[in-house]
């Protein structure tokens, strides 16, 4: 769903990061009280489920039934023409993608970006850790606060806004090129934006720039569950700040970060499409179109729905693969899944 | 020790920075420590900074960037006059019905199904419960969604904002985990008094998980506040543009827009000078500073919930 895209992703990620003992087992607390509840009439547990029928369907309706439009994908579908009236090409779409030396001239392109964002991603995982640790050696509470509410800020405005500012800032007549003409730097604006330099890299820095501070929350909290004895032991060692912070507070943090960038990589193939949209224009549509977006571009604007089905059909699924065999590793070496 | 007074020490001694020994690098490294924040906190506000101190700076200077650290020639004709500007009213309206229908329908719905999902004695709890969290793990994909909300008839129409996201399986985990932490003699002296599920919950479950609705109330406001990309892919009519919707066309076409307020405000006065008279800059960061202001005044009030919110996801189970 597009609205949970934006905040809950980084709290569904946290969703995973439980530590097995943590866990309650409500089932087994459950089965205990069962016997006593057995005089209960059948009646009520149906009565039960149809309260919760209405939002049942609901889930059906948005989450199974849209499976359906995959069959999208074996025709070739015109939405005048509706389902009936479209004609059936079996695997046309899928021959296509790799038939046609153009087609796979794009596709490879759009997969390198994505798999460049992804890559790029999982480079920079470690800051909000390394951010994390930082923080926590500020004294002062209300600088720490501060930096905290100021740094977290930016995770709750929209890509659209965030781009608003990135115009505002750096547009040839923004405030970067005014400045930088203004102290002899340059003399002709440099076009930021309009560009296909560097478009994989400035898109991290706004992804950092928007995500870093939120990031490094989880840390924080999990920095302040971390035992103190140990910390103690340490400085009774004759261990110094840094040495602290590398053999105590950071493999502490290991476990946390190890999950989150399991999760991560299962999700290497959906980027998401906001930030790429806002982003995106003439000049650095090459580098900028990830999977998501270019499922968009094909089927929306370019009204190619079934093969931007067909296409985002294959993510979805090798998506829901990479999501279980990263689950599988999660499990070998922790001993409880991830998901 | 008794449990509590362990847990007493544990959160005073958190709260202190792990290492307080202080050693011969402590100045230079807090120097450096505090500075690199200083620094990262300057960068992620004065952006916003740059767009409120703009959007009230007299507009030929801030066409060229040329307002940086304060307000140039004060003036509120901006927010005067983009209320003339074609669809803001409409998208303003838009934007506040669904972020207040939106996260009234959301948190209801999260904290029935919460509550529901804990109740053991339901026909099938569990098959229900996987079917609904299962749906966090994968998606149709676009045009496929793009089709069904088609078929549904929720296309250009106000609800497609509220109900495909009125089941959250994310929030009815953490009301669901909340529920269970509460003590059960509250609800089993209710059953035992022969009260019904609907009265349990309203009069017993539903006062009692205020904390938790807020947390989730919160997490959807913002949602649905900043969510742009079901107007992008759903909604064709202008009255039911969004206000972030709007902010992005006008990040296209702002030179005709500019254009547009000359002439709404044609009639306000004969004389229009350089300073007040509407830009393209002036239109977009007007409109953007009326966007992300509800966002920065209720971030710092909320905060606490929304860490809130990160924390219990991390419990979850």
């Amino acid at each position: 769903m597009s609205l949970t895209q934006g905040t809950s992703t980084s709290t569904r990620a946290a969703a995973v990061v439980a530590p097995g003992e943590l866990r309650a087992d409500p089932d087994k607390r459950g089965r205990a009280r069962e016997s006593r509840r057995q005089v209960k009439s059948t009646k009520s547990s149906k009565t039960m489920f149809l309260l919760i029928l209405p939002f049942l369907i609901l889930v059906f309706l948005f989450s199974y039934l849209p499976l359906a439009g995959w069959v999208t994908s074996f025709y070739d579908y015109r939405p005048a023409l509706g389902m009936s009236g479209s004609e059936f090409v079996g695997l046309q779409w899928f021959e296509m993608l790799v038939s046609s030396p153009t087609q796979l001239r794009q596709i490879g392109q759009v997969l390198t970006n994505t798999l460049a964002m992804s890559f790029l991603g999982f480079a920079t995982s470690l800051l909000p850790v390394f951010f994390a640790m930082l923080l926590n050696e500020i004294r002062a509470p209300w600088f720490r606060n501060s930096v905290q509410t100021l740094t977290t800020l930016p995770n709750f405005i929209s890509w659209v806004l965030v781009y608003m500012i990135a115009f505002s800032l750096f547009s040839t007549t923004g405030l970067v090129n005014s400045v930088l003409h203004d102290w002899g730097i340059i003399t002709a604006p440099i076009k930021f934006l309009d560009t296909d330099q560097h478009v994989w890299l400035t898109m991290l820095l706004w992804s950092l720039w928007k995500g870093l501070g939120w990031g490094a929350i989880l840390y924080l909290a999990a920095i302040t569950a971390i035992d103190p004895a140990l910390y103690e032991s340490a400085r009774i060692d004759g261990a110094g700040r840094f040495q602290i912070m590398r053999y105590i507070t950071f493999p502490q943090l290991m476990p946390t970060y190890v999950v989150l960038l399991v999760l991560s990589i299962a999700n290497m193939l959906n980027n998401g499409m906001e930030q790429f949209y806002v982003f995106q224009n003439a000049f650095n549509k090459e580098y900028i179109q990830v999977l998501d977006l270019y499922v968009y571009n094909i089927g929306i604007t370019g009204n190619s729905l079934s093969m931007a089905t067909a296409i985002g059909m294959l993510k979805s699924l090798i998506s829901v693969l990479l999501l279980v065999a990263a689950n599988a590793v999660a499990k070998r070496a922790r001993g409880t899944s991830i998901i | 020790m008794t449990t509590e007074s362990t847990a007493e020490v544990k959160t005073t001694r958190a709260r202190k920075p792990p290492s307080m020994q202080r050693t011969r690098g402590d100045v230079p490294f807090a120097i450096v420590n505090y500075g690199g924040f200083l620094l990262m906190a300057l960068l992620c506000a004065y952006p916003f900074y740059y767009l409120i101190i703009n959007s009230i700076s007299a507009n030929d200077a801030s066409a060229l960037g040329d307002v940086r650290l304060f307000p140039q020639g004060f003036h509120l004709s901006n927010y005067q006059q983009i209320l003339g500007l074609d669809g803001l009213t409409s998208a303003a309206i838009v934007s506040v019905a669904r972020t207040i229908i939106g996260t009234v329908c959301t948190v209801l719905a999260s904290a029935f199904l919460g509550f529901m999902f804990t109740q053991e004695r339901m026909w099938a709890r569990s098959l229900w419960y996987r079917l609904m969290i299962f749906t966090m793990y994968f998606s149709a994909g676009l045009i496929p969604m793009y089709i069904t909300m088609k078929t549904l008839g929720l296309t250009n129409s106000f609800w497609v904002y509220i109900i495909p996201v009125i089941v959250q399986p994310f929030n009815i985990i953490l009301v669901k985990t909340y529920v269970e932490s509460m003590p059960r003699s509250l609800q089993e002296a209710a059953e035992i008094d022969g009260a019904s599920t609907f009265r349990i919950f309203f009069r017993i479950i539903l006062p009692n998980m205020t904390p938790i609705l807020a947390t989730v109330a919160i997490f959807t406001a913002v949602a649905q506040w900043n969510s742009f990309q079901d107007t992008l892919l759903f909604i064709t009519d202008q009255k039911l543009y969004s206000l972030q919707y709007l902010l992005y066309t006008y990040t296209n076409q702002a030179s005709s827009l500019a254009q547009a307020a000359q002439n709404a405000q044609g009639n306000l006065g004969s004389i229009v000078s350089a300073a007040t008279s509407q830009t393209p800059t002036s239109i977009r960061m007007t409109v953007a500073v009326l966007v992300v202001l509800p966002i920065i005044f209720i971030y710092p009030l909320f905060q606490k919930y929304f860490v809130k919110g990160i924390m219990l996801g991390a419990v979850k189970g």
